[in-house]
C-alpha cells in the first residue's frame, strides 16, 4: 500500500485534498481537525508520523490574484463584455504546513490548513509535539497567525509591540522604517 | 508558575563573550542555581525568507551562505538540492562527489570551532588553537578552489563549478595528519581532564524521548543515544557508497555532545578519504554540471527537501508559482530547534554550566535568527 493510500485509510474523511509533487505528498486537513488528524498520523503503528520536523506559515494572497487575473483576460477577449465582473470567491489567505516525519519508515508528509485572514487561529499542537513552540511562536510573529492553547505566544524575532507582521505579501520588503523603542522593565 | 520576584533576575548577553554577540538569555536564579531561562533571540534577524522572495533563485545562493557561516557549503548544497528537486534534476556523479568532499571538509570545520569554543567558554584555551590551525588548512583549500574562504557561494543549480583543485591530493594529505594531530592533542588535553570532567559530565543531560519530542537533530539527538544520520537514514546524494559510522553517546550531556563531534570528525575523514578515491577513477572530461536552463523557472509546486548539515537536519521549504523567483522559501534550521529546549535543559543547573550547555549546542545565530 502506498503512502497516500496509508495515510487516506488513516485520516479517512478529515482529508479535504491530496496533492504531490515531485514524491512529497501533501495532505490538506480543515482547521478544527488539525490536532485530531495529527494525533491519529503520530498514534498510527503503520504510520508513526512521530517526529514534528517545522511548522510555518505561508501567504497566499500574491498567488490567488495571479490566478485569478489570468483567466480574466481570456474571458474578455472570447464573450461579450458587458457582464459585471463577479465578485472573486478566494480560498482563505493563509496555510499553515506541518512538517512531519517517521522515524520508523523515514517518511515524509506535509499536512496542510487553510486559515482565513479575518480569524486567524488555529488550534496548537503544543500539546502533541513539544517542538512546535517556537515555530508556531514565528508563524505568529511573521503571519500574525494565532495558535489556540499555545503556553506562551508571544514574539519570536521581532521585538514585542511590533505593529506588522513582516512575511506578509503586502509588507514592503525595505520595511516601513519602524523603530523600536525601548523599554527596561 | 514561579513567582519572580523571588529571585535574582540575571541579564545574559548579547554583549557578553560567553553569548556570542548576539544571544540574550533573562535568567533567574536562586543562589547560583538556575530557576528558568528565558532565551530571547532576533538579534541578527536579517529577513532572509523575505529577501528569498524578492530574489531570482541563483542570486539566493550567496543568501544562504550567511545563515551558518561556520559551514556554509552545507548550506549553499541544501539550498541547491532543494532546487533541484523542484526542477526534477539531479547532478552529475562527479558534482555529487565534489559536493560530498566540499561538505565533510565543510564539517569538519564546523565541529572544530564547536570544540574550540566549549573549550575556551569553560576556560580551555590551548585546544582551540590547535583546532583552529587546522581549519585555517582547510579555509586554505576552499580558497584554492573558488576564491572565498568563509561565506564560499559553492556549487550552482544542477551541480558545481569547477573539478577540485590540483593540488588537493597534496593538501588533503597533509590536513588528514594535521587534524589527527590536533584532534589528539585536544583529546590529550581535554577527554581526561579532571576538570573538563568535572565540568561537562552529567551537565545539562537530556533523555532521548525529550529530544526527539523537542526537534532536536544532528549531533545534540546523537548524544541522547539515538542513532539517526539523515545520511544513512535517508541516504542524499551518493552517500549510500561511503562506508562510516554513526557515533553515539548516552546522557546527551555536555560531555557526550563534545565527543560525538570528535569521534564525527575521525568519520569525515573517512568518508573524503573513500569519496576522493571514486574522484580520481571518473574521468577528467565527466560533466560536473546537468543540463539546467539559464533562467530557472520551475514548475508550480512546494518541496522540502533536507541534509545532514554539522548541526542536524538543515532543510529548505521553496513552494514556487511558476515564476522565476521562489514564492515562498522556509528554511528549518537545526539549532533553532535545539535552542527552544534550553529552558528545559538548564533548570536547576548551575549558572555556570547554562554557558557550557549554550556553547555544547553551537547555537549559530546566523541560522537560528536568518
Amino acid at each position: 500500500m502506498s503512502l497516500k493510500d496509508q495515510v487516506q485509510s488513516c485520516l479517512g474523511p478529515l482529508v479535504v485534498a491530496v496533492s504531490e509533487c515531485q514524491g512529497d505528498l501533501s495532505v490538506e486537513v480543515s482547521r478544527e481537525n488539525i490536532k485530531a488528524a495529527l494525533s491519529k498520523l503520530k498514534e498510527d503503528p503503520g504510520l508513526s508520523f512521530d517526529f514534528l520536523s517545522d511548522l510555518f506559515g505561508v501567504d497566499n494572497s500574491e498567488l490567488y490574484k495571479k490566478t485569478a487575473a489570468k483567466p480574466a483576460k481570456k474571458a474578455e477577449a472570447e464573450t461579450a463584455p458587458e457582464e459585471p465582473p463577479k465578485p472573486q470567491e478566494f480560498p482563505p489567505r493563509f496555510e499553515v504546513i506541518y512538517l512531519l516525519l517517521s522515524l520508523k519508515t523515514n517518511k515524509r508528509l506535509q499536512v496542510k490548513v487553510r486559515v482565513p485572514e479575518e480569524n486567524p487561529v488555529v488550534d496548537s499542537v503544543v500539546s502533541l509535539f513539544k517542538a512546535a513552540t517556537w515555530p508556531e511562536r514565528e508563524a505568529y510573529d511573521m503571519y500574525g497567525i494565532r495558535f489556540n492553547g499555545h503556553p506562551d505566544l508571544r514574539r519570536l524575532l521581532m521585538w514585542e509591540g511590533f505593529p506588522a507582521y513582516p512575511l506578509r505579501k503586502d509588507y514592503p520588503l525595505e520595511g516601513r522604517g519602524e523603530e523600536r523603542h525601548l523599554i527596561y522593565d | 508558575m514561579i513567582n519572580h520576584d523571588d529571585y535574582v533576575k540575571i541579564n545574559i548577553g548579547p554583549s557578553h563573550p560567553a553569548m556570542h554577540g548576539t544571544l540574550r538569555v533573562v535568567a533567574y536564579t536562586d543562589g547560583e542555581t538556575v530557576v528558568s531561562a528565558d532565551p530571547e533571540i532576533g538579534y541578527l534577524h536579517r529577513g532572509v525568507e523575505k529577501l528569498g522572495e524578492h530574489l531570482s533563485y541563483h542570486q539566493f545562493i550567496p543568501i544562504t551562505d550567511r545563515l551558518n557561516y561556520c559551514s556554509a557549503i552545507c548550506n549553499n548544497v541544501s539550498y541547491e538540492m532543494a532546487v533541484e528537486k523542484l526542477l526534477g534534476v539531479s547532478a552529475p556523479e562527479k558534482a555529487q562527489l565534489v559536493r560530498v568532499i566540499m561538505m565533510e571538509l565543510a564539517r569538519i570545520a564546523d565541529h572544530q570551532v564547536c570544540v574550540g569554543i566549549l573549550g575556551v567558554d569553560l576556560g580551555a584555551f590551548t585546544p582551540f588553537f590547535y583546532l583552529i590551525i587546522q581549519r585555517e588548512e582547510i579555509y586554505e583549500i576552499f580558497e584554492h578552489y573558488n576564491g572565498a574562504r568563509l561565506t564560499n557561494t559553492f556549487g550552482r543549480i544542477g551541480g558545481v563549478e569547477a573539478d577540485l583543485p590540483k593540488d588537493f591530493e597534496q593538501r588533503w594529505k597533509k590536513l588528514k595528519e594535521g587534524i589527527a594531530r590536533a584532534n589528539e592533542e585536544t583529546d590529550k588535553l581535554l577527554t581526561h581532564n579532571r576538570i573538563w570532567m568535572d565540568r561537562t559530565i552529567g551537565v545539562t543531560t537530556f533523555s532521548a524521548e525529550d529530544a526527539l519530542a523537542w526537534g532536536f537533530t544532528g549531533p545534540c539527538l546523537r548524544a541522547c543515544g539515538v542513532k539517526r544520520d539523515l545520511r544513512k537514514d535517508e541516504p542524499y546524494s551518493v552517500y549510500d557508497r561511503f562506508d562510516f559510522e554513526v557515533p553515539v553517546g548516552k546522557y546527551g550531556d555536555v560531555f557526550d555532545r563534545y565527543m560525538v563531534r570528535m569521534r564525527e570528525m575521525e568519520e569525515s575523514v573517512k568518508i573524503i578519504d573513500q569519496a576522493f578515491k571514486l574522484y580520481k577513477d571518473m574521468p577528467a572530461d565527466a560533466p560536473l554540471m546537468a543540463k539546467v536552463p539559464k533562467t530557472i523557472k520551475p514548475p508550480a509546486g512546494e518541496v522540502y527537501s533536507a541534509i545532514e548539515s554539522p548541526n542536524g537536519e538543515l532543510g529548505f521549504f521553496i513552494k514556487s508559482d511558476g515564476s522565476d523567483k521562489p514564492y515562498r522559501i522556509k528554511i528549518r534550521p537545526p539549532c533553532y530547534m535545539v535552542y527552544q529546549a534550553f529552558p528545559e535543559m538548564v533548570k536547576g543547573e548551575m549558572i555556570a554550566d547554562l554557558i557550557a550547555c549554550l556553547s555544547s549546542l553551537n547555537v549559530i545565530a546566523g541560522e537560528l535568527d536568518r
